[in-house]
């Protein structure tokens, strides 16, 4: 009680009010400045962030491993209700899935030969480092997720980051050991994709929104709403064909495309390094047969 | 002199507590949950904390802890640097001119006035976020997290309430 009293006395001293004032006028002031220099893409801010994140990451690294284990441990209960049923359904896939199988490699193999005959330059080969997610962006106004990956696994900028579903998003900030992923639904997010059989190009933008929009389409161009979407490659820094999603609704005020990704269930990102074939190939991926050429 | 040195460090680590549990909230509230779309509609944990301080302790939430509390969550969510900052500034300024109507509210009206003050640094924010984008923002994902968020006040000032009772006293 006495403290409480002590400090209503101290702020009403007129210069303790004086100084309080001062002190938010030039925190205010400094929070605008701040705003400029974001504003003007500085490096110091980018900087700032992936210092703040690395130091941040192994508490949120540690606060994520128990929500993963919990939701873990309650998918398999309902795994194991269901196992009957989904062990026949799979295995009715598996059997639709070998068949594909066969057809692919046989189209791969007539692939590679047509390739040879035409000599045309090889895709370099692809290197994925699969990160953890160890931050979910929370607000409204940004869509964008930290994984436990950084500089020291080889992640760098512009990076695509890829679910089993399909792409996610790109790596738009990296710390030594953490990174921050831009998903497709960000207003920031930009990415050029071919859409619909006839394969044509347009823009990928985000608006926050689940579902983001097709900009820069062709007005000939006729799509319909089931046309799938994946990335061109323009641009060098994705892949091409890496699947995106698939087109929602077509209105006259844009076209909007749902993204294949299952965003509630994101727990590893597969980060793709596709500018440095060869350099940073790791042991496992040679192992794997059939991969990378 | 041993012991005064630890009770001087005792009340020190004590008024810093407001500070801290703000800053692991802002953590806790990143933490992925792999619930379907609950991240866009997260309550704005930090702006529940700082209208509480304020309201309660505001020599514990002092504009440089504010301050402090706005960067932080700004750099780690990978927004725009300083519109969380003034967002929250603005709810300093609100409860700080308006103290007489706050300080003699009770827990409901609170909530109540939470509403509006809540509304103002939403607002702020969208708005900001709008400048900086330099086009208008979709209002529906703000709309959504602005109702969490005051949904979610009664249970985070309840669990501030117990802290301060145990913390601070």
């Amino acid at each position: 009680m006495y403290r409480r009293a002590g400090s209503v006395v101290r702020l009403a001293t007129p210069v303790k009010a004086w100084a309080q004032r001062f002190a938010l006028l030039l925190l205010i002031g400094v929070a605008v400045a701040l705003m400029l220099l974001d504003k003007t893409d500085s490096v110091v801010i980018e900087r700032a962030r992936s210092v703040v994140t690395d130091a941040v990451s192994p508490l949120l690294a540690a606060a994520a491993r128990p929500v993963s284990t919990f939701n873990e441990m309650t998918e398999r209960g309902t795994q194991l209700v269901a196992v009957a049923a989904e062990n026949a359904a799979l295995r009715e896939r598996n059997e639709r899935l070998q068949h594909w199988h066969a057809v692919a490699r046989r189209l791969e193999a007539e692939n590679t030969a047509l390739r040879n005959m035409l000599s045309l330059a090889p895709d370099p080969a692809l290197h994925f480092v699969t990160a953890r997610v160890i931050g979910d962006q929370g607000g409204a106004f940004v869509r964008s997720m930290l994984v436990n990956v950084g500089n020291r696994e080889g992640v760098s900028r512009g990076q695509a980051a890829l679910t089993g579903q399909g792409l996610a998003g790109r790596v738009a900030e990296v710390g030594a050991h953490t990174a921050r992923v831009l998903l497709l639904t960000d207003m920031n997010s930009r990415i050029p994709i071919l859409v619909g059989e006839t394969r044509d190009r347009a823009m990928l933008a985000g608006d926050n929104t689940g579902q983001p929009r097709l900009l820069y389409l062709e007005p000939r161009v006729e799509l319909k709403v089931g046309d799938r979407v994946v990335t061109s490659g323009h641009g060098g820094v994705f892949p091409p064909g890496l699947p995106v999603g698939q087109v929602v609704s077509v209105r006259d005020g844009g076209v909007r495309v749902q993204p294949f990704v299952d965003w509630g269930h994101m727990e590893y990102l597969r980060l793709v390094n596709y500018k440095l074939p060869g350099i940073l190939r790791s042991l496992e991926e040679s192992k794997t047969p059939g991969t990378g050429r | 002199m041993k012991q005064a040195l630890w009770h001087r460090l005792d009340i020190i680590a004590r008024s810093l507590s407001p500070l801290a549990m703000t800053l692991l909230l802002i953590l806790l509230g990143m933490v992925p949950l792999q619930i379907p779309d609950i991240a866009p509609i997260i309550p704005a944990l930090a702006l529940i904390a700082v209208y509480y301080w304020a309201v309660h302790r505001p020599e514990l939430m002092t504009v440089w802890a504010i301050f402090l509390i706005g960067l932080f969550q700004d750099l780690v969510s990978g927004g725009h640097v300083g519109v969380g900052i003034l967002a929250l500034l603005l709810v300093h300024i609100i409860v700080d001119t308006q103290r007489r109507i706050f300080a003699r509210s009770s827990f409901q009206a609170l909530w109540v006035l939470f509403a509006p003050v809540a509304a103002a640094a939403m607002y702020l924010m969208w708005l900001l976020n709008c400048m900086m984008q330099g086009e208008f923002l979709e209002v529906g994902p703000v709309l959504f997290q602005y109702l969490t968020t005051v949904a979610a006040y009664p249970c985070l000032a309840w669990l501030f309430a117990q802290a301060q009772k145990v913390l601070i006293r």
